[in-house]
């Protein structure tokens, strides 16, 4: 069986709640069959709008979205079939566990043997056999959090929308049940939309990320392409750490390009910028400056050390360097560590092809 | 080992629970001070004054005390024939001494009461005793008998040892149309005079009917309160509240006139032709103005718990309800309203109790069918003046009430109730 790469297709959606502002924007998406894809977005950017819209609680403004070549706009909710879970979780807590998982299949009237033998599939499935009898109020957060995901995938949907579902949850369990997410969504190849700001999260999880910005998708692509290269500058500062430079082109060939910076000159490596004159920032991540280059880079400069901070498993570095003093350089902590000191002078060198000069901010 | 592990001691050796209630103490003093007023206030206007209510509705030693020696000697008659001469001598005795007392007049109403003829029976011995016609050295009970012929009746003797204990449960009775017959057994009273019963029922009845009016009228609105945006919401629960802060005589008054048969409803009916200029329905004086007005006056009540727990329902479960496949009834029925139960209980219960102990609003605009049975209860407190029938009902609305709440702490759980 083929999948369908357009199973889930946004066809340029327009949403506006009150008739003043577009809260989405001509929204053009397609998720493929047994995807995992995640919206990513600082809150108010759309990207929960979208999935309400998916999800049938908000009618598109304008445009349509289709779930496997069919128009869903004029569906309700509950005729969708399209699994939810929410971020508060929304476990019926009046119902027990069995109860909660039993709903959905209660009220496709499904027969009792049946219902039993999900529910159990279902919960194994999120290892939390012998819980059924169990109110949602003596769960634990991580217990409730899995209830909902059994929850939503117990009637066996063909589209799973999460709605930053981890976000109550402290750091060490959000990250363990990333990856048990992950794992559910490998093992049952649903197609997943999710919903979350934790660009980590994003990046872990997702087959492709689409980065939400002011009602409009800034970069749709998988991991680590979006990391590595990122097309503009919101998305270059939203996803992972990024240092920048503001400037002027002042020469443009194929591949490279020269910014001017003040009293400096830099070689970058040129991806929305395309004639002389115009005005870019220039975009570094600070893993890709190394210190004390060996090899031949084609930016060499030297920085002062402002502040040393230590974070474990590696060392962060904010240097003075080029008339910005806010460059931070991401050292990890080996052996063959180097003596950091502030205020020392220290060389750094990267490539013209990792500093991406994108749309000026 | 267990007892030791039970024992854990504190770093200088005190049992750590010793030291936990030492350390505890002051707060617990503190806390017991801050409610002590309120305890006192509790005590002094409302245990009391119910104590108090109680022991008047079933107080009868009014007459025990009148007649101290003819008790002591009833003691030893078995209450089937005539009693004999000790018995006629004691109340002779006893009846001479209230007469000197000049408090003989209330024995006879209080035993006319008991048995219709009492008191010209009494007041016959009265007149014979002022004109000291009777002789002490004589038989009393021949001369007494001679008096009138109603001391010759045992049913009259029996009356009177009916009256004995110091304690009785007649007001109760009363309130439930029944009576101690002559031979103390309980009896009905006759059927066209039965009057008590009908009004409990009346008053459950009203109650009844408004609460599921107040529910039925409530629920929306408490969920739409819940619902609304602030800025809207706000208004509407002014106007939920607006009714609290008008007075509740006024609010009956333009009901009186919103309703009467040439009032503004009617007039508003005959305008657009639902109803003849000459037929119009009456709508007060009777159970309709009741159920309207009351209805009204009371829907705040049920409305403020339902609002209070419905805005702590998260909306997420009414949409994670419709998104796993429940229509938007189903999501309704097994999510929403199971969560507001709480709330229903609250309110139903606040309405039914307050609707059964009201009076003013039903007796303006419910006409003859608006008297109940706090009517009656004020009736006899102010009218009759017969305060002991009246805490006597009193007492029985109570418990009335206490059986409701029982009900309901059975079915729902006292512990479910959610009042804000």
């Amino acid at each position: 069986m083929s999948k369908n790469p357009e199973f889930v297709k946004f066809d340029k959606v327009d949403k506006s709640y009150d008739g003043k502002v577009l809260v989405v924007k001509d929204l053009q998406l397609d998720i493929a069959e047994g995807e995992f894809i995640t919206m990513l977005g600082p809150s108010g950017s759309g990207k929960t709008t979208c999935l309400m819209m998916l999800a049938g609680f908000e009618t598109p403004t304008n445009g349509e979205i289709l779930l496997d070549g069919n128009i869903i706009s004029n569906i309700p909710p509950h005729k969708r079939g399209i699994g939810m879970v929410f971020q508060n979780y929304a476990l019926f807590p009046h119902m027990t566990v069995y109860e909660n998982l039993a709903f959905p299949l209660r009220v496709r009237k499904v027969e009792k043997g049946e219902i039993d033998k999900k529910v159990d599939k279902a919960l194994s499935m999120v290892s939390l056999n012998g819980f059924e009898s169990r109110m949602p109020a003596q769960l634990s957060g991580g217990q409730q959090q899995r209830v909902a995901v059994a929850r939503a995938l117990v009637f066996d949907p063909a589209v799973v929308l999460m709605d930053e579902p981890l976000g109550a949850l402290d750091k060490n369990l959000r990250e363990s049940m990333q990856y048990e997410i992950k794992h559910i969504h490998e093992s049952i190849g649903v197609t997943v939309v999710y919903v979350t700001h934790d660009q980590s999260e994003a990046l872990t999880m997702s087959n492709r990320i689409a980065v939400f910005n002011d009602g409009k998708v800034q970069q749709l692509s998988d991991p680590a392409e979006l990391y590595e290269k990122p097309v503009n500058s919101f998305v270059a500062e939203f996803i992972g750490e990024n240092n920048t430079f503001n400037g002027e082109v002042s020469d443009i060939d194929k591949d490279k390009c020269k910014v001017k910076l003040g009293n400096a000159e830099i070689l970058a490596n040129p991806i929305s910028v395309k004639s002389k004159g115009e005005k870019t920032t220039v975009s570094l991540r600070p893993e890709r400056a190394l210190i004390n280059p060996t090899d031949k880079m084609d930016n060499m400069f030297t920085g002062k050390i402002e502040e040393v901070i230590y974070h474990g498993d590696h060392t962060r570095v904010r240097l003075d360097l080029l008339g910005s003093s806010e460059f931070i350089l991401k050292v990890p902590n080996s052996t063959s560590n180097l003596e950091l000191k502030v205020k020392e002078d220290i060389n750094i060198g990267w490539n013209s092809v990792d500093a991406r000069a994108l749309d000026p901010k | 080992m267990s007892s030791e592990a039970k024992q854990i001691l504190t770093t200088d050796g005190i049992p750590l629970e010793v030291s936990l209630k030492k350390a505890e103490r002051k707060n617990k003093v503190k806390a017991f001070l801050l409610v002590a007023p309120l305890l006192l206030f509790l005590v002094i206007t409302y245990i009391f004054p119910i104590g108090e209510m109680f022991t008047r509705s079933i107080d009868d030693k009014m007459i025990t005390n009148m007649l101290p020696k003819t008790f002591k000697e009833m003691e030893n008659w078995d209450g089937q024939e005539l009693p004999p001469e000790e018995v006629f001598s004691a109340f002779y005795y006893d009846y001479k001494a209230l007469v000197e007392k000049q408090e003989h007049g209330k024995l006879g109403q209080r035993l006319n009461k008991e048995k219709n003829g009492f008191n010209s029976t009494t007041k016959r011995l009265f007149r014979n005793i002022k004109r000291k016609k009777i002789d002490e050295s004589a038989s009393f009970k021949e001369q007494m008998m001679k008096v009138h012929k109603n001391w010759g009746k045992v049913e009259y003797w029996q009356a009177i040892k009916r009256t004995a204990p110091p304690y009785t449960l007649a007001k109760y009775l009363k309130g439930m149309d029944m009576y101690y017959a002559a031979d103390g057994s309980i009896a009905q009273v006759d059927e066209d005079r039965r009057i008590h019963r009908i009004l409990w029922l009346r008053t459950l009845e009203i109650a009844f009917f408004v609460t599921l009016f107040c529910f039925a009228m409530g629920y929306p609105i408490a969920h739409l309160l819940a619902t609304l945006p602030m800025k809207y919401s706000n208004l509407l629960m002014i106007c939920v509240l607006l009714p609290f802060w008008t007075s509740l005589l006024v609010r009956t008054a333009s009901w009186m006139i919103l309703l009467q048969q040439q009032g503004v409803v009617n007039d508003f009916f005959v305008m657009i032709g639902l109803v003849a200029d000459d037929n119009r329905p009456e709508m007060m004086y009777n159970k309709v103005g009741t159920y309207v007005a009351m209805t009204q006056i009371l829907l705040p009540f049920m409305v403020l718990p339902l609002y209070s727990v419905m805005k702590t329902i998260s909306p997420s479960l009414m949409r994670a309800g419709k998104s796993l496949g429940g229509t938007p009834f189903v999501a309704f029925w097994k999510v929403y309203f199971p969560l507001t139960i709480p709330g229903i209980g609250a309110g139903c219960l606040l309405v039914f109790i307050l609707a059964i102990g009201y009076y003013i609003t039903p007796a303006l605009v419910g006409g003859a069918s608006g008297t109940l049975i706090s009517n009656q209860i004020a009736y006899h407190m102010k009218t009759t003046l017969d305060w002991s029938f009246a805490s006597a009902m009193g007492l029985m609305l109570l418990t009335g009430v206490l059986v409701v709440y029982w009900i309901y702490n059975k079915l729902v759980g006292v512990d479910n109730i959610k009042l804000g």
